[in-house]
């Protein structure tokens, strides 16, 4: 079905990538945390997003990879200004955005819209799919040709719904298809840039690759900017040119899909590869990929590490990543734009290693037993798998 | 409960009984709008020291098949008839208090959300203990103990300060692990695990799963693996079952359904998830449609309105004949094995990259 999108009224053409949309620069958030009795003051900070630099090209797809608690949702909500930055600085096509207030932003949100992760909280079950969808041009005040309701026809048609539901409520409608309503709304006000918050992790996976084929074929053919946020490395690297992985609020390594998929510098961005189980179809083919276990979780934000924040659960880390935060920079061996914060880069290779890296004590120990066992009661144990 | 027709072919007769064995499942809900048909005329055997993996998508009937091995559904709304054998013991008709001797024992069960799984109440180490002193009558003390050992083998740090903690201390795949060592303190033979790793980071997706590998190795367990990530099952299942609408469409090893699916559903599966090796330019191909209301399931093959197949067949087979599932390696599906081959290997196949 998504491979007849109609489009809405031709739109001015779209501009060649290359131009910086929406700029980052040092961009931090923390969020205080207050304690103390009889009088409550301010004992720490949960420092979720901690100077995060990163550039949205004109009609780019960028992909934001990490895992849940590394700030990737809280980048998302900096950059559509849905939360204002503790320090740092945002620019949107050359214009300061970073303090601006409601009404200087006015102009700004109707050119940035956002699709959210979870389509059954992020629609108002008792409004019509037609005031939902017609909700952003009313508040801007837009009244397109022909009519509003022409309009919001036309949108359902372009994300593959019938035009002729216009009047139904968000129950009528299954996970995939309330979707494709937030992206029509998200469309009503001919964006420039989407901010996508992981549009498709809530939904079967079957229906997934509807929304991914319809926000795909919407990036292509109108020319929208999207920034992708995900956690499904899949997900990310088939939509998004090009992608940053995030780390416990910090940009750890960013460049275009070849590069940090097939190229990885950062030993993060390894451990996160190696990590994603992946289905083999050919007989007899051996899994050549890398396998790193780290151990343990994510560190808490409240209390991040010294220096380098991946340091605790880095099996190369030495005495000046602890000392020393590493920069995100173009280091040797990276192509122009591929960056990487880190002080021991890995080799550029997702290839299997001679030897597995295995972090985590209590698989370590099992995985030991297990190569002994084979040598004890080779004749006995019949059962091994 | 006889009056249910048999709809599959009945077990050939092996040499030994298998450990699991489900024959002619049927799970119904009674519910306002109507009878639920939740799990059709389902059928399966495990092996001790196998995984057996059950992909689907969510309301597939996956997680109420297993509820229903561990008896663990309300009998005054819920309609269970077949048969399940666990090492020869009848399950679908037994009282209570069998099965309360069973469970936690014998059988055991990982739950997807670890958080509500657990209760915020108890230390996490009373509740790992708590099994084992019901099963086994043993003490407090050496409860504690055996929590003790158990937090050690799943690689908590600091067992013996950790096992006093509640779960809200402990971070998310420390919790996971707390309940896989909650499961696995009696030594059961049969382990379910429905969707174990969900909720998890990819990293700390890939310590567990390696871990679960690792103890079914050390302690010979049989594992039901629920899932609707294919990659999960590849690495860590050795056969596979996948379901829809309630009921098994494809069965065979996990190695033989990667390599040579058969089923339509299957295939269409396999090629609308994006893979770290696939082709970028090339477009997803989702399966069209959602899944069906179990309430009012489409008649013949389930799958008929979402299958793009159902031409090749013709005469109206699929809507009005169901089709069978055959014992073994095998797709329920109308598409003759030759037909079968020809769409997978001229169609599929190359999409998959």
């Amino acid at each position: 079905m998504t491979d007849h999108v109609t489009l809405p009224a031709p739109r001015d053409a779209a501009p060649a990538p290359g131009e910086p949309l929406l700029v980052a620069e040092g961009v931090t958030k923390h969020f205080p945390i207050y304690g103390g009795f009889p009088f409550k003051r301010k004992v720490g900070a949960v420092q979720a997003v901690d100077g995060v630099d990163l550039t949205v090209h004109e009609s780019e797809s960028f992909g934001l990879v990490g895992e849940s608690g590394c700030g990737k949702s809280t980048t998302g909500r900096l950059l559509t200004r849905l939360m204002e930055p503790t320090s740092g600085k945002i620019t949107y096509a050359g214009q300061d955005i970073t303090h601006a207030n409601r009404k200087e932003l006015a102009p700004v949100r109707s050119e940035i819209q956002m699709i959210f992760q979870d389509p059954y909280a992020s629609l108002n079950p008792r409004q019509t799919v037609g005031t939902i969808i017609g909700g952003p041009m009313e508040i801007n005040g837009i009244n397109p040709p022909g009519g509003r309701e022409k309009r919001i026809r036309e949108l359902l048609e372009t994300v593959g719904l019938n035009p002729e539901h216009y009047n139904r409520f968000p129950h009528e409608f299954s996970g995939g298809q309330r979707q494709r309503i937030g992206v029509a709304r998200a469309l009503a006000l001919e964006p420039k840039l989407i901010v996508a918050d992981e549009p498709v992790s809530a939904l079967d996976v079957s229906i997934q690759a509807q929304v991914v084929n319809l926000l795909q074929d919407l990036q292509r053919e109108l020319g929208i900017a999207f920034l992708f946020i995900a956690h499904d490395l899949a997900v990310v690297r088939h939509f998004s040119q090009r992608v940053a992985v995030m780390y416990l609020g910090k940009i750890v390594e960013v460049g275009t899909r070849d590069e940090i998929y097939n190229r990885p510098r950062h030993p993060y961005t390894h451990a996160l590869l190696s990590a994603v189980p992946e289905a083999k179809f050919v007989e007899s083919d051996e899994d050549d990929r890398e396998r790193i276990r780290l151990a343990g979780d994510v560190p808490s934000p409240v209390n991040p590490p010294s220096g380098c924040r991946f340091r605790t659960r880095c099996w190369k880390a030495q005495d000046k990543c602890a000392a020393q935060e590493p920069p995100l920079l173009q280091i040797a061996g990276n192509g122009a734009g591929h960056l990487t914060a880190c002080h021991f880069p890995e080799e550029p290779t997702t290839a299997a290693r001679d030897e597995d890296i295995v972090l985590d004590p209590a698989l370590a120990a099992a995985e030991e037993a297990a190569s002994q066992k084979p040598a004890d009661d080779a004749g006995e144990s019949g059962t091994t798998l | 409960m006889t009056t249910l027709t048999t709809t599959e072919g009945t077990p050939v007769p092996t040499g030994s009984d298998p450990f699991l064995s489900v024959r002619d499942l049927y799970v119904r809900f009674s519910t306002e709008d109507g009878i639920v048909k939740a799990v059709d005329g389902l059928s399966f055997d495990l092996e001790r020291g196998q995984t057996l993996g059950i992909v689907g998508e969510s309301g597939s009937g996956k997680s109420v098949t297993n509820l229903a091995v561990l008896g663990l559904h309300n009998p005054k709304a819920t309609e269970i008839a077949g048969e399940i054998h666990l090492d020869g013991q009848e399950l679908t008709g037994a009282k209570e208090k069998t099965l309360e001797k069973l469970r936690g024992n014998k059988m055991a069960m990982i739950f997807q959300d670890a958080l509500t799984a657990l209760s915020p109440y108890y230390t996490v180490g009373r509740q790992i203990a708590e099994p084992f002193m019901k099963h086994t009558g043993a003490s407090k003390r050496e409860g504690r103990q055996r929590a003790i050992e158990m937090l050690t083998k799943v690689g908590i740090p600091q067992p013996t300060l950790r096992v006093d903690d509640y779960p809200h201390q402990f971070s998310g795949g420390m919790r996971q692990r707390a309940m896989i060592a909650m499961a696995l303190v009696c030594n059961p033979e049969l382990l379910i695990a429905d969707e174990p790793t969900t909720a998890l980071d990819v990293t700390v997706q890939a310590q567990i799963l390696d871990l679960l590998k690792d103890l079914q190795q050390e302690f010979g367990s049989a594992i039901i693996l629920i899932t609707h990530d294919l990659g999960v099952v590849a690495n860590t299942a050795d056969d596979l079952l996948v379901m829809y609408a309630g009921r098994a469409v494809e069965r065979g090893s996990v190695k033989e359904i990667l390599t040579r699916p058969q089923h339509p559903y299957t295939w269409g599966l396999l090629s609308s998830m994006p893979r770290l090796s696939s082709d970028v330019n090339e477009a997803l191909h989702p399966i069209p449609g959602s899944p069906p209301s179990l309430l009012n399931p489409p008649s013949g093959c389930a799958f008929h309105p979402r299958c793009a197949f159902t031409a090749e067949v013709g005469g109206g087979r699929c809507t009005e004949e169901r089709p069978l599932l055959p014992e073994g390696r095998a797709a329920a599906c109308h598409l003759g094995p030759e037909q079968q081959h020809t769409f997978f290997t001229e169609q599929i196949k190359p999409r998959l990259g």
